[in-house]
């Protein structure tokens, strides 16, 4: 069970004042204590568990991952195939029912370099971070670049998933591991309209 | 005062859990159904609001995702409440009455089955002396009910007719969760889940939806055969310190129904969001009513209780009965936060 | 055609969601929490005269900022109570007790807080109830572990 709050006073970050007249509460009376020293702010754990559902469409999505396919959806009587697809098409407010294989070969629409370290499941910066428009697709998706240096990276070069082994995959997005080029000539920034 | 009407309202079958579809798949069929009914395209609505809260199924944006069921791209004029979708409806209203719009669409839903819901209210709650003591949200209910029996306002007997009566009312709302109800004897006869509360004092918990289409004037007269006119509409607040205040009253509740003129006129038919058997006393002390009124005809947040969405259906509940003829004037009220700390009161009139 | 997944095909993770909210106390509800490490209860007086605890910072009727802080009992007189027979995480004590709004003696409102009892019918409002101490002092509101039933009737 939980021990209610825990007190943090200023050992990790100091209290700034407040500019005058910004502060409005006055000061008040308190009567004699022990000499404590005054509790300036609290730390108040909030933590929740869900049992957390993706939905219809995003499980048949995960599903694909699984198999090693991209699954993209489009609306009955709608163009775009939207991947991953939660459900709708957002231009039509339309279900998506029809399922498209799109990709494994993609084109990049826009990236940035990190230079942060983003933790354990992030590669060692500096890397690219993505937006990967799988052929087929209206829409890109979020995907690292590996196998380039960072400064060769652009828009409109084209790039292919890297899997996990078929025994390591799991229903997850973490079963593309990362993109890397290929050899095949950039798409114009044109081609890419309405894609970005 | 421009004339606002409710012309189209439609919610979910409400169940327990809706665990094969996330919430804007949830939501969807809802807002293609409300407009359907007037053979509307959200083209033609000026002004989307919604409410709902990520902490119910802990998806973060969630009320952006649920307006891909919209059709928001390109951008429409939309906005969110964090409560129920009865306060987004009050947006809308005033959107309308400030010239901005003349039709609305709203909604609110509720996926809370992923969460444990009584734990997850207790976050609605002030974080420095609430908070921290993770109190659920049916035992902070049960303080309210043992100060009102201990003040003899309620008893036992009268919580359990409440909820006997709600829930036989149910067995006509194709849209209910609980239906029908065992004899007030044998409700009695029933454990405590927290003390004074039974669990048929007690709301279920709900996965659903709902969503209305607000009208101005002509707008309204085209789309529906006899419009459920706003007449008045008010929210109030209590404190939420409720060790300060007297929690067998909602004064804010009597405040919001006599600033929307409530007292104007009879009223036939009132929609009251209870989630506790006990509140719907409280509610009926507070807004006057008569027992010459009908009370929660639908079954009541007893009966299905989408967080965020109960509130607006007590709207659509009372609006379809006015559009059906069965009555000419109503009142809905709508409650947020625990205790009815918050309190929204409408009344609706049809076209003599 | 895309197929839908039926309620049993459906994929499920847990999920957890965290967050060590840092709040600033400000003067007043600092104050109550200091206190509290010294194993004193301290509530406010308001515009009125009445003694609101916990404190606030402004009345609650008329709004007016609030600073006369004074010391209020550490028992009290149980106001009203439910009873919680499922524990959850985060709650004060692990086994079943009573939620009770308590007004401690020199104080005109009521805490919000638990009584540790064995059973609902050991609890009744108008008993008396008295604070438990943390054995060590802690920071703050961890001081407060839970209220315990005394003799008497208020």
């Amino acid at each position: 069970m939980g021990s209610g709050p825990t007190f943090a006073q200023d050992a990790d970050r100091s209290v700034s004042a407040m500019p005058e007249g910004l502060w409005g509460q006055p000061e008040v009376n308190v009567p004699d204590g022990g000499g404590t020293e005054q509790v300036r702010r609290v730390t108040v754990p909030a933590t929740m568990v869900y049992d957390y559902t993706p939905g219809a469409a995003p499980t048949r999505f995960l599903r694909g991952l699984q198999e090693g396919r991209i699954l993209g959806e489009r609306a009955e009587g709608g163009t775009d195939v939207y991947v991953p697809s939660r459900g709708m098409d957002p231009v039509l407010g339309r279900a998506t029912t029809e399922s498209v294989e799109v990709g494994p070969k993609a084109t990049i629409t826009t990236f940035c370099v990190v230079h942060i370290g983003f933790g354990e499941n992030a590669p060692p910066p500096p890397f690219v971070s993505a937006l990967i428009l799988p052929d087929g697709a209206a829409v890109s998706l979020y995907g690292t670049v590996l196998g380039i240096d960072h400064t060769e990276v652009r828009i409109g070069m084209r790039v292919r998933p890297v899997w996990k082994d078929p025994a390591e995959r799991t229903t997850s997005f973490e079963n593309i591991t990362h993109w890397e080029p290929i050899d095949e000539p950039d798409v114009s920034a044109e081609e890419l309209k309405g894609h970005m | 005062m421009r004339d606002v009407a409710i012309v189209s309202v439609a919610q979910s079958e409400h169940r327990r859990a809706v665990p094969e579809l996330n919430e804007v798949e949830m939501v969807q069929p809802i807002i293609q159904g409300v407009l359907e009914q007037i053979g509307a395209g959200i083209s033609e609505i000026d002004f989307t609001c919604s409410g709902s809260s990520d902490y119910l199924a802990g998806q973060a944006f969630s009320f952006v995702m649920t307006l891909d069921a919209v059709g928001a791209w390109p951008p429409i004029a939309e906005s969110h409440v964090e409560m129920d979708g009865a306060w987004a409806l009050y947006e809308a209203w005033l959107k309308i009455q400030a010239g901005h719009a003349d039709t609305a669409l709203v909604y609110g839903y509720s996926k809370a089955s992923p969460g444990d819901l009584p734990r997850v209210l207790s976050r609605q709650l002030d974080p420095y002396y609430y908070g921290p003591l993770w109190p659920d949200s049916v035992a902070l209910a049960g303080l309210q009910a043992r100060s009102m029996l201990d003040a003899g306002a309620i008893t036992e007997a009268e919580m359990a007719e409440i909820a006997h009566r709600s829930r036989t009312a149910a067995e006509s709302n194709p849209h209910a969760q609980l239906k029908g109800s065992p004899p007030v004897e044998e409700l009695l006869g029933a454990p405590y889940v927290s003390d004074p509360l039974r669990r048929h004092d007690c709301a279920p918990i709900t996965d659903g939806a709902v969503a209305v289409v607000l009208a101005a004037g002509d707008r309204a007269r085209e789309w529906s055969q006899r419009p459920a006119w706003i007449r008045g509409i008010d929210h109030r607040v209590d404190s939420h310190n409720f060790g300060a205040r007297d929690i067998t009253r909602a004064p804010s509740a009597g405040l919001a129904a006599r600033r929307a003129g409530l007292g104007d006129g009879p009223v036939q038919v009132a929609e009251l969001c209870a989630p506790f058997t006990h509140q719907e006393k409280i509610l009926r002390n507070e807004l006057g009513l008569g027992d010459e009124v009908v009370v929660n005809p639908s079954g009541g947040a007893l009966s299905a209780n989408p967080v965020m969405g109960a509130g607006l259906i007590r709207l659509g509940e009372v609006a379809n009965r006015i559009s059906a003829g069965e009555f000419d004037r109503g009142v809905a009220h709508a409650t947020s936060g625990h205790l009815l700390q918050q309190n929204l009161i409408t009344v609706l009139e049809g076209d003599s | 055609m895309a197929e839908s997944p039926d309620a049993g095909e459906i994929l499920r993770a847990p999920l957890t969601i965290g967050y060590d909210f840092q709040r600033t106390t400000g003067p007043v509800i600092g104050a109550f929490f200091t206190a509290l490490a010294e194993r004193r209860m301290l509530g406010i007086r308001d515009t009125g005269g009445r003694v609101v605890c916990p404190p606030v910072e402004y009345d609650p009727e008329s709004g007016e900022p609030l600073t006369d802080m004074v010391e209020v009992g550490t028992e009290g007189t149980v106001r009203s109570w439910s009873w919680v027979s499922r524990v959850r995480e985060g709650q004060p004590l692990a086994t079943p007790h009573a939620l009770a709004l308590i007004q401690l003696d020199g104080a005109d409102t009521s805490m919000l807080h638990v009584i540790d009892a064995a059973d609902p019918s050991e609890v009744s409002t108008g008993a008396r109830v008295r604070v438990r101490w943390a054995p060590e002092s802690v920071d703050g509101f961890g001081n407060l572990v839970c209220f315990e039933l005394a003799e008497g009737k208020g």
